[in-house]
């Protein structure tokens, strides 16, 4: 009883001793917040990486593919039928997207993924992460309305400039003028856009179609058909809000760009290409040696996972369509090949276990690599969990400095207690008695030290975000830049487990740092206490 | 060992003890050879100049140290070589102390001063069991004290009369068979000190309670029933003792 009163009566009037578990306060509070951000990120990362990719991928190592899909996924299911959620076949290729931005071309090293949308629906929450696609519906590679009507409008404008081309070519010598020839026949009228809800004809003044070009003589007519406005041709000979045969998804940062507005500072995007614009796609052919091939295909939308490493680099197509382009259809069985094959299991935990599974069930020559999504981000995450296991080192080294200093603080009052602990003995108070006097002080204020550091450090993991607003306003300089950081904010993840060991080491440490001093204090001698003045 | 006459069996005794004190290489030998007999109810002094080893032999007595040379003796029990554990225990159960510097703990008030030789007693849940049971027993003490007024004070907020009256207080808590009074009125003045004596005598006529009393002051000393003098570590002079002990 005397011992809890007494160490509970210390704590109240020893506020020295509070001082020397400040810095066990601020270590606890500091673990806590970086554990939780490195946490967080990489937590973030992985449910990102899930969602667009998937938990477990068997590649062929060739980029020609596998032509016989079904063989290859039933032995997927014989294998780990049981612990897969969903599959889906796709095809994976390093390709070339090339976007026009008024007169410039800009090309960018792309990773282009075919995807078959209602299976690659049943692996990763594809929708959840298209601008314009609600997360509930399969995307369809349909364009949305407005979509539509965008596409049409510049189809239709690009059409008209065509026509007007056709119609009244400029002279093609080197004084090239923009103004039009007297001599020339009536120019077209602009065509009408339906901005507006369109009306049951798309065309309102219907742009000349390619006979009527056709009959003018123009001797460049069919090299500029054939060269510059070679897509034009499909497109008019139908809706002309209606995509191309290619669809593609394209990742957000690959089409936007970051700019600051001159006029207030602040940071926009800025984005060249839109639902319903048309992009190039150039990339090799299946077979030996690889061709190149390209082809256009119309933006359905644009997807934005947050991750700048995956919105900067993948762009999603239409399965059959590469499949066609990239002549992985045998003309013969007619059967279609595939790179990947991307797998979602029940419980991601088990990926380790699929992926050796799978590695005995898929031929042993070198067809085929089974991956999981933490071997395709590997480095990188490797690369948190070292930096998380270092910070966690040092950080905890400052706990231990804290229990040095508890150490030394305890010395000094066992000292100054000396008489008391006499007095306690002369009553009749054991040296276990003293000694656990001193434990228990040293625990409480472990208690107090790491109680306050756990909730400092959960507030400022919960307030996080705004406190880096702050810190941005104050200096100036933005702290977390998603350039730099894949993800617009900074995301936490607390792991209760994580805080309990925290404040667990740090209490343990407190308790060790009084063994000495408390043993001390129960070693005095009584005779000798009483006489210490 | 000793001659004791054919009285009752001492409550309290000390046999042959000699203590020394250590400091550094050289040793200062402090009692040679004393045998002090307590009776049950009885009011002994122990009178001496400082270093003659009073203090010494009262510790022995409370069992705060050990006779490098000799026995304690109490109930006929050699105590003195007890385990560690049951030397804690009978300083709780056996022995009350009073000091010259009331040694009260500075962190508590005066009741849970007073309390405190119960709370070392009890495990905290039998404590909370009979915490009221021992607190209507430690205001009844603190009544008899004269001190019901100052109950919630810290140490620090009370006279040293009043401090004395406290540790005096949180002596009989206990109700101890023997009460070990180190200089009690050695810091008070002479009719504070007076206080403090008439308290003593008190105890020992009305609940014959044994008392064991270290000073300098002959005056006070004179008050106890019996007196032993001690130089140099040695009982100089028998006292107007009624029972015979057997000098060095």
């Amino acid at each position: 009883m005397y011992k809890s009163l007494l160490c509970l009566r210390y704590l109240r009037t020893r506020y020295i001793a509070l001082a020397s578990i400040i810095s066990m306060t601020l270590g606890v509070a500091t673990m806590i917040v970086v554990n939780s951000v490195m946490d967080g990120f990489s937590t973030d990362m992985r449910d990102r990486l899930r969602g667009i990719l998937a938990d477990v991928i068997v590649e062929t190592n060739s980029l020609d593919g596998e032509p016989n899909t079904q063989d290859l996924k039933d032995r997927i299911q014989r294998a780990v039928g049981n612990d897969i959620e969903g599959m889906t076949a796709t095809v994976e290729i390093y390709a070339m997207l090339s976007v026009q931005y008024g007169s410039q071309w800009q090309s960018k090293p792309v990773t282009l993924i075919g995807i078959d949308p209602a299976t690659k629906a049943t692996v990763g929450p594809l929708s959840k992460y298209l601008v314009n696609t609600s997360e509930a519906s399969i995307p369809d590679w349909e364009l949305s309305p407005t979509a539509m009507a965008y596409r049409k409008e510049w189809t239709t404008r690009a059409q008209w400039m065509v026509d007007r081309w056709n119609h009244n070519p400029p002279p093609m010598e080197e004084e090239v003028t923009l103004v039009e020839k007297p001599d020339s026949a009536e120019p077209l009228a602009p065509p009408k856009f339906d901005s507006e809800p369109a009306s049951e004809s798309p065309f309102d003044s219907k742009p000349l179609v390619a006979e009527d070009t056709e009959s003018l003589s123009n001797p460049f007519d069919k090299e500029l058909k054939a060269s510059v406005f070679d897509k034009f041709d499909k497109a008019e000979k139908r809706d002309p809000g209606s995509p191309l045969k290619g669809r593609v998804y394209i990742g957000y940062g690959l089409v936007s760009f970051p700019y600051e507005d001159p006029d207030t500072g602040e940071t926009k995007m800025f984005q060249i290409v839109k639902p319903g614009d048309d992009v190039k796609i150039s990339t090799v052919t299946a077979g030996r040696p690889p061709e190149p091939v390209h082809f256009n295909a119309t933006v359905i939308d644009l997807f934005k996972s947050e991750m700048s490493e995956h919105d900067s680099s993948l762009v999603f197509c239409n399965l059959e369509y590469l499949q066609e382009m990239r002549n992985m259809i045998d003309p013969e069985s007619d059967e279609r090949s595939i790179t990947s094959i991307q797998i979602k299991l029940k419980n991601p935990e088990d990926a380790a276990m699929v992926v050796s599974k799978l590695e005995e069930a898929l031929p042993a020559g070198q067809r085929f690599r089974v991956r999981t999504w933490e071997d395709k981000q590997g480095p990188l995450l490797a690369a948190v969990e070292v930096e998380s296991a270092i910070l966690n080192v040092l950080l905890f080294l400052i706990i231990a400095v804290a229990g040095f200093g508890i150490l030394a603080i305890f010395f000094m009052i066992t000292l100054e207690k000396t008489r008391d602990i006499g007095i306690l003995k002369a009553l009749g108070a054991s040296s276990n008695g003293i000694m656990s006097i001193f434990l228990s002080y040293g625990l409480a204020l472990g208690l107090v030290g790491s109680g306050v550091g756990v909730i400092v450090g959960l507030l400022f993991v919960k307030y996080i975000n705004q406190i880096e607003k702050f810190i941005t306003f104050i200096t100036g300089r933005k702290v977390f830049d998603q350039r730099i950081y894949y993800f617009p904010e900074i995301a936490t993840h607390v792991e209760p487990m994580m805080v309990f060991w925290v404040a667990f080491g740090a209490m343990v440490i407190a308790v060790l740092a009084s063994i000495l001093p408390a043993r001390k204090a129960a070693r005095f001698h009584p005779v000798e206490s009483l006489r210490y003045e | 060992m000793t001659e004791t006459i054919s009285m009752p069996q001492p409550q309290l005794a000390a046999i042959a003890v000699e203590k020394a004190y250590r400091k550094d290489k050289h040793k200062i030998p402090v009692l040679h050879g004393i045998d002090v007999e307590v009776n049950k109810g009885e009011f002994l002094s122990i009178v001496g100049q400082s270093g003659s080893g009073k203090s010494t032999l009262m510790h022995l007595f409370g069992l705060l140290d050990t006779p490098d040379v000799g026995e304690i003796y109490l109930e006929g029990q050699q105590i003195d070589d007890l385990p560690e554990h049951a030397r804690d225990q009978i300083r709780n159960h056996v022995f009350g102390f009073i000091f010259q510097f009331y040694h009260l703990l500075p962190e508590l008030n005066l009741l849970e001063n007073v309390l405190s030789p119960l709370m070392i007693r009890y495990s905290t849940w039998e404590y909370w069991k009979k915490r009221k049971q021992f607190k209507q027993d430690a205001l009844e003490i603190i009544e008899k004290v004269g001190l019901s007024h100052r109950i919630k004070h810290r140490p620090s907020e009370l006279s040293g009369g009043e401090m004395q009256r406290a540790a005096i207080a949180r002596a009989l808590i206990a109700k101890p068979q023997i009460l070990l009074a180190d200089e009690p009125t050695g810091n008070l003045d002479s009719s504070t000190g007076k206080e403090i004596m008439d308290l003593l005598t008190n105890l020992n006529e009305q609940e014959q309670l044994t008392i064991i009393m270290v000073t300098h002051d002959n005056l006070i000393a004179a008050q106890a029933h019996r007196t032993v003098r001690l130089r140099e570590g040695q009982i100089e002079v028998l006292g107007k003792s009624k029972i015979a002990s057997v000098p060095a």
